[in-house]
């Protein structure tokens, strides 16, 4: 279980996060929307640690993230990065099987090569993928190649950053059904940011949705059209009317 | 307002180079302290020493060479007003490779290596690859900056070593060529001449050198700015502060070995 307990996070004069407090059952589902530019992402960084919030609490199973013993700490948590953060002087299949060269969970070569080939297939690439460089690949391959990375080592608690931006219906479809299954089959824990609410209910237990620094409304998917909140409803209605302005 | 407050601007500026200079100094403990804790990345190490050493072997060459070939003129032409031209190979010897070998090594190679680490980190900070290494286990730290010290604190004294030969070279050429020495004769002062200590105190230089060259390359890489434009300004600063801060050095170690 993941506690938020207002979380402040600000950029120079710039307030982000202002209060931020949600709670994440273990093996769960949550889907965190909001706003471009509203923290989703910066939200994500401070649970790990590569953002320090400057007020507020996170808790991982009641113990506080900021004093925990960093390594068997990360070694729990799976990120897929917004822009793929793939590691561009590394093949493809290298960087999925990053966790499994190095470290801890180091095993031998072949092992991980075909592990990584393995995850490479759940998110619909093929073998031959696996020996190009991040550049030789399109975006909708990179993001996938990032997913494949963020699973490799079969984490317990994974954050997808907009999974399937960038991704034709049908791929999108596949990385829904893939994240669902590693829910539900694995019993991980899943925190998931997205702007694509086909996504949202094809993914989430639970959504959440972040506006001006705070969680605005959170409830189980199937409360999110009767809610009655009005930025809520323009967020999924995605009209230019309503409460939330449109320039920001 | 600068203008107006002189004394207010030099407070300033120096308040920010005690601020740099301390954060440099926690770096480089923290480098220092990551050097000696497991693991060592291998690949990285054996990949750091082949793009910092060898493949900057033609451009200390060449460096070397003309260098080597210049010097040899001007102390012919500075030995001739007291008729000490015999001297150009003694000469020449020890100013390659008690100073301009190890220095002139040391800023090429800050401005070929120095640029291409801070270029290469700063683009992994900006593209969150940094933070991508940390989500999977791995301190940026020691995989990207322990190796690329560690291997250029070994590989520049190499290279500074190949170019002292190389520069003593173009001496030779130059002088037996142009200068009418003789060739055995040459060869013959220049080994006479030069000393242990001085080989040895060059190839100290281009020690510190190196290690100087890859940690300002990592730091200023580690803390780029956002976007291509904060790449950009980390590569300068790089190349700036490595080639300040190698004839700083410079001067101290050769008051050391003085
Ligand atoms: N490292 C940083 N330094 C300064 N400002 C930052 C940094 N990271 C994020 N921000 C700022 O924080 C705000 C929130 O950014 P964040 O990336 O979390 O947005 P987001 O909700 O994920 O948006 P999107 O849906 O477009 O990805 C933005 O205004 C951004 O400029
Ligand atoms: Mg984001």
């Amino acid at each position: 279980m993941i506690e938020l307990h207002d979380v402040h996070k600000a950029f120079g004069s710039n307030q982000v996060l202002r209060g931020m407090t949600l709670t994440i059952p273990k093996g769960s589902s949550m889907v965190i929307i909001g706003g471009s530019g509203t923290g989703k992402s910066v939200a994500l960084k401070c649970i790990l640690g590569l953002i320090r919030p400057d007020a507020g609490t996170i808790l991982l199973d009641g113990q506080n993230v900021a004093q925990a013993d960093r390594d068997p700490f990360l070694a729990r948590f799976g990120m897929l990065f917004q822009g793929g953060a793939l590691f561009d002087s590394l093949t493809v299949w290298q960087n999925v099987a990053f966790r499994l060269l190095r470290g801890a969970l180091k095993r031998p070569k072949e092992e991980a090569r075909a592990i990584a080939i393995e995850k490479l297939r759940r998110v619909g690439l093929t073998p031959e993928t696996a020996d190009l460089y991040p550049a030789e690949l399109s975006g909708g391959m990179q993001k996938r190649v990032g997913l494949a990375r963020a699973i490799a080592a079969d984490p317990e608690i994974i954050f997808f950053d907009e999974p399937t931006t960038g991704l034709d219906p049908i791929m999108a479809g596949v990385i829904n059904e893939l994240i669902r299954e590693i829910v539900t089959e694995m019993g991980a824990t899943a925190m998931t940011i997205t702007h694509d609410m086909s996504s949202v209910r094809a993914i989430a237990d639970n959504v959440a949705m972040l506006h001006a620094g705070k969680i605005r409304w959170t409830g189980p998917v199937a409360d999110m059209d009767a809610s009655g909140d009005p930025y809520l409803t323009q967020f999924i209605t995605g009209s230019a009317e309503g409460p939330i302005e449109a320039v920001r | 307002m600068i203008f107006l407050h002189p004394v207010a601007a030099v407070g300033r500026s120096f308040l920010a180079l005690l601020a740099i200079i301390g954060r440099v100094t926690l770096y480089l403990g923290a480098t220092l302290s990551h050097l000696v804790r497991p693991p060592f990345y291998w690949r990285e190490f054996l990949s750091a020493l082949m793009t910092i050493g060898y493949f900057s072997l033609p451009v200390v060459g060449l460096t070397m060479v003309f260098t080597g070939g210049a010097l040899a003129l001007q102390i012919y032409s500075g030995g001739a007003r007291f008729n000490a031209e015999a001297v150009v190979p003694q000469i020449v010897a020890i100013g390659i490779v008690r100073e301009l070998g190890p220095v002139l090594t040391g800023l090429m190679v800050a401005g070929r290596v120095s640029a291409a680490i801070a270029a290469e980190i700063g683009t992994m900070k900006v593209t969150e690859q940094i933070d991508a290494l940390v989500t999977l286990s791995t301190h940026p730290l020691k995989y990207l900056t322990v190796p690329r010290v560690l291997a250029a604190t070994i590989v520049v004294p190499v290279l500074a070593a190949v170019g002292d030969t190389i520069g003593i070279l173009g001496g030779y050429l130059v002088g037996t060529t142009r200068l009418g020495f003789n060739a055995a004769t040459y060869l013959q002062n220049t080994a006479d001449f030069l000393e242990a200590a001085d080989i040895v105190s060059g190839l100290v230089k281009a020690s510190v050198f190196g290690f100087i060259v890859a940690l300002m390359g990592c730091y200023h890489g580690m803390n780029s700015g956002r976007g291509a434009q904060g790449v950009g300004r980390a590569t300068t600063n790089a190349v700036v502060s490595a080639s300040v801060l190698i004839l700083a050095s410079n001067y101290l170690l050769t008051e050391l070995f003085f």
